[in-house]
């Protein structure tokens, strides 16, 4: 198969990539907010200590 | 047997072993979702009535499937919970709802794509698509009662008992394209029986189902180690586990 009647998907491109470009999205997704979740809780949980500590 | 289910129950065992999987269940994902994808747009041969269009399948079908598995996930924690109690299973179901959720939308989404070229339509009122909906609504319903109590406890509990009444809706998914006349195809991948695509086309979907569980876990283990966190930092070995 050639590059451009690769992209093309046999004339169901514009199905195909936007389902592909999704999944690449949530996943991304997922992966973003669950890293921005475990720093706010660490961070959360540090301040917790500084308090106890005082 | 019990001795490793109770040490399940630990926060610290629970989130060393978590901060442990993550890595390779990562790696094992990256790897797996990537061989998948390559094996699903280059080497499986187009489907002799849909077209490029099957194409979709490599996604669609693990999202569907990680979908329901995060959901009963999400159930038998809770279940867990609920009866032994185990604080550290409320926290596995709190980190599940979120990834379960977003999975169930991309099939959703994925899903109409595929319907469109193939149905003449991006939505119908069908029973597979139908109860997949309602899968979402569950996942947000089960996510917005947990936040709506002021006490973390109740909040559990209550999402706990939503996701364990919500359970029934799994097998409602899986067998409403036998149960009810649908516009959606019958299983692909049966558990008895023969699969109803050749193995160039199976392959790579059996990859690509592994490699979403493998990244489902590390998710998991990512927003599990938070949720200990959050409930967890009054503890004396938070101190020695953040490195403070």
């Amino acid at each position: 198969m050639s590059a451009v009647g690769f992209w093309a998907m046999g004339g169901y491109a514009r199905y195909v990539w936007p389902s592909f470009g999704f999944a690449i999205i949530v996943l991304g997704w997922n992966l973003w907010s669950a890293r921005r979740y475990q720093r706010a809780a660490r961070v959360r949980a540090l301040r917790a200590l500084a308090i106890s500590d005082e | 047997m019990w001795t490793w289910f109770y040490r399940l129950a630990s926060p610290p065992y629970v989130y060393r072993t978590a901060a442990a999987l993550t890595p390779w269940f990562m790696t094992a994902a990256a790897l797996a979702i990537a061989c998948g994808l390559i094996g699903g747009l280059k080497f499986a041969p187009p489907d002799y009535q849909q077209g490029e269009a099957f194409r979709i399948i490599y996604v669609h079908v693990p999202s569907g499937w990680m979908s329901m598995f995060a959901y009963t996930t999400m159930a038998v924690a809770g279940a867990i919970g609920l009866i032994w109690r185990i604080k550290m299973a409320h926290a596995v179901a709190a980190a599940t709802a979120p990834i379960g959720a977003s999975f169930t939308l991309l099939a959703l989404v994925t899903g109409s794509l595929w319907g469109r070229p193939m149905w003449g339509t991006y939505w119908a009122w069908d029973p597979r698509l139908t109860s997949e909906l309602i899968l979402l609504f569950l996942y947000v319903g089960v996510m917005s009662l947990r936040s709506a109590f002021e006490d973390a406890t109740r909040g559990d509990r209550a999402a706990a008992l939503l996701s364990v009444v919500g359970v029934v809706n799994v097998p409602i998914i899986h067998f409403s394209v036998q149960w009810w006349n649908s516009l959606h195809q019958g299983a692909t991948v049966a558990k008895f029986g023969k699969p109803a695509m050749p193995g160039s086309m199976l392959w790579p979907l059996l990859v690509m189902l592994f490699g979403f569980m493998c990244f489902y876990g590390a998710v998991l283990c990512m927003r599990l180690r938070g949720e200990v966190l959050n409930r967890e930092r009054q503890a004396a070995w938070v101190r020695e586990a953040i490195g403070s």
